[in-house]
């Protein structure tokens, strides 16, 4: 008996063993995906429009592969530090949608307790990190986390999410330059959705790429289509990877597009209509469907079951939010201090 | 055996991190050189590069790496080369920083040392007092010591503090100024002043360099009759407007003293805080001695003329104490 002989059965179970990974992969990212776009959707064109959500509102329609795709590959040791267009590294990380929904209507059960509004909002006790306003911010804190992970022994990595507006920023490249030269576990990952507000991307840095900034740090960078999830996992898995080895930090650029406008109140009226019909095409939770189905993972009615499920959590999440009590305003002073 | 101001930061720190292995220190030119001021020299060969961190020459990204940090769980004490840098991470500050415990119940346990003040000849970008920028802040702690026991006090309590804090260490004093210290651990509170000089006719608050500056006025004050008591603030955010009133009350005329610039500095909120608390007891008007509105000034002469002086103190105090 020949050697190929011998091997050719264990060879045909790995190749079914990944198959099946790959579908109950699949399976996970339709789940994720389409909780984001169903919260959304309900945030932006329901709670918003009927003024149950007052302050300012922007979803990540049509990114929604990009924080799942990364996110599942984060270990419990590692912090993350999701944009304002990256929901789902809530979900992933365990955060209760009520709570979500509770902080978009500014009640007490909100992470901020009404204190913030929107995606402006972390927990230390899941490691996630929230943003500010100023949107840059967030990458030399990231580098800082990673120091500390660094300090601590874990071998933990930071998960640093922004834009490509935000890569103009100079603490950008400030927190990119620390974290390079002091070869920090930080993973870099641009949701480049092409627009910052209404600034195109061309109006926003002179080279082509978010990727191209990689090598003035002498940092690996790679380029991953944002809106195929499979491919954004897989191109996270050698960016983790590379960073938890102790090589230093990776940009991780994910191609894709804002469907909307910056905000719930922005029609966008400044994004050519052909961007949105070419775009739409290409829509991530559309694609994974496709795939899923084509590659037997999945038949329609089971892709159904999953957005019927979304729907009815949704619904249940909305109506706990709803419940929740605005904050007393004797609290208003709590809190700016330890003991205070 | 005497401490210097300078040698009281650097014996509060050395005692910090042998202490708490969370503490570390992250900035510019700290490590092999030992800092600007040399505030941190020999650290490095002691504690090493884990713990005595060199950065690019970046304010924001030292800001937010300690705020990075101190979220984890360590206590990063930040040094900003001269206090005047630290606008360039401003934002870090005020906005990240500060806001993070009342927006999400987030410690940022850091402390950012800032060598402040003029006197040194240092022109319009290595002399200010930037202080107001930030007890405006709520969420920050503020604090600027006099003394070398209260400056080695004050930063062994800046670090244990759960929140941030801005150590405003004033360069003009880090050598010109000693005095003995306790042997062993002590802290000094954060947001206490204290009266360092006890009198009756009058009160002069202020912090800082200028703690010096009126205690000097008080002395010649007293050869002329005049008994003036000197309220060092210590801390400016959280102020601690008691210590002030009750001092007023004592001595029922208030002559606000500091180095900062006139609009909107600590003087203002105190003149308010005094008559909102303590108006009735007042025998003349709130009086303030501070530098003018413009850039500190580089020219010896015309860096005289900005700072505030012990005899710009006396031709005021008399005026009061006449009035």
């Amino acid at each position: 008996m020949s050697a190929t002989q011998a091997t050719r059965p264990e060879r045909k179970k790995k190749v079914a063993k990944a198959a099946a990974e790959q579908a109950e992969l699949a399976h996970k990212c339709l789940y994720y995906m389409s909780l984001m776009r169903e919260v959304e959707d309900r945030i932006e064109r329901k709670l918003y429009r009927q003024g149950k959500i007052v302050g300012g509102v922007y979803v990540g329609r049509g990114q929604e592969a990009i924080p799942v795709g990364t996110a599942l590959l984060a270990e419990p040791d590692d912090v993350l530090f999701p944009s304002h267009r990256d929901m789902a590294v809530f979900f992933i990380r365990g955060v209760p949608l009520g709570r979500i929904l509770a902080q978009y209507m500014g009640r007490v059960d909100g992470l901020t307790r009404g204190r913030d509004g929107n995606m402006h909002m972390g927990d230390m006790s899941r490691n996630i990190v929230s943003i500010i306003s100023a949107l840059a911010a967030t990458v030399p804190v990231a580098a800082g986390a990673a120091m500390a992970l660094r300090y601590q022994g874990k071998n933990g990595v930071a998960f640093s999410y922004f834009g490509d507006g935000a890569t103009s920023r100079g603490d950008w490249h400030e927190g990119v330059n620390l974290a390079t030269v002091q070869k920090l576990p930080v993973l870099f990952i641009c949701n480049n959705n092409q627009y910052a507000y209404s600034t195109p991307l061309s109006a926003q840095m002179a080279c082509a790429n978010v990727a191209d900034r990689g090598p003035a740090y002498n940092m690996p960078a790679e380029i991953v289509d944002g809106n195929d999830v499979l491919a954004v996992h897989e191109a996270t898995k050698r960016a983790v990877a590379h960073v938890r080895s102790g090589k230093g930090p990776y940009l991780l650029e994910c191609k894709t597009f804002r469907m909307t406008g910056h905000s719930a109140h922005d029609a966008a009226h400044y994004v050519p209509q052909g961007l949105f019909d070419e775009w739409g095409k290409l829509d991530p939770i559309t694609q994974l469907e496709a795939k899923m189905v084509k590659n037997g993972w999945a038949d329609q009615e089971e892709l159904d079951r999953v957005h019927s499920r979304v729907r009815s959590e949704v619904d249940e999440a909305v109506a706990w939010a709803e419940q929740s009590p605005y904050p007393d305003p004797s609290t208003l002073l709590d809190g700016v201090y330890e003991n205070q | 055996m005497s401490t210097t101001y300078l040698e009281a930061i650097r014996e509060g720190l050395w005692e910090e991190m042998e202490r708490d292995p969370n503490v570390f220190l992250l900035g510019e030119d700290i490590g092999i050189y030992g800092g600007a001021f040399k505030v941190t020299a020999g650290f490095f060969e002691h504690f090493g590069q884990k713990r005595v961190v060199d950065t690019p020459i970046s304010e924001a990204a030292i800001a937010g790496a300690a705020i990075g940090a101190g979220l984890m769980g360590l206590r990063p004490v930040a040094e900003m080369q001269f206090a005047d840098f630290i606008s360039c991470g401003f934002d870090q500050i005020v906005n990240f920083a500060a806001k993070c415990r009342y927006r999400w119940n987030a410690a940022v346990p850091i402390v950012i040392r800032a060598p402040s003040g003029g006197g040194i000849h240092g022109g319009p970008f290595h002399s200010q007092n930037p202080e107001m920028w930030f007890v405006k802040t709520p969420g920050l702690k503020v604090v600027a010591p006099a003394t070398a026991y209260d400056a080695k006090g004050l930063i062994k309590s800046a670090i244990r503090d759960n929140d941030p804090v801005i150590f405003l260490e004033h360069k003009a004093l880090y050598r010109r100024i000693k005095e003995d210290l306790p042997a062993g651990d002590y802290t000094v509170p954060i947001g206490k002043a204290k009266v360092v000089r006890e009198g009756r006719d009058l009160t002069i608050v202020t912090y800082g360099a200028m703690a010096w500056v009126a205690l000097e006025a008080a002395d010649t004050l007293a050869g002329e009759g005049v008994s003036a008591e000197v309220v060092d603030l210590r801390t400016l955010l959280p102020l601690d407007r008691e210590t002030v009133c009750e001092s007023v009350k004592k001595t029922s005329k208030v002559l606000l003293l500091h180095e900062d610039t006139r609009t909107a500095g600590i003087a203002g909120e105190l003149a308010i805080s005094i008559t909102e608390s303590v108006f009735e007891y007042l025998d003349g008007p709130i009086v303030r001695v501070t530098a003018p509105d413009t850039p500190v000034p580089y020219s010896p002469p015309l860096e005289t003329a900005f700072l505030p002086n012990a005899d710009k103190v006396i031709e005021k105090a008399r005026w009061l104490f006449r009035y």
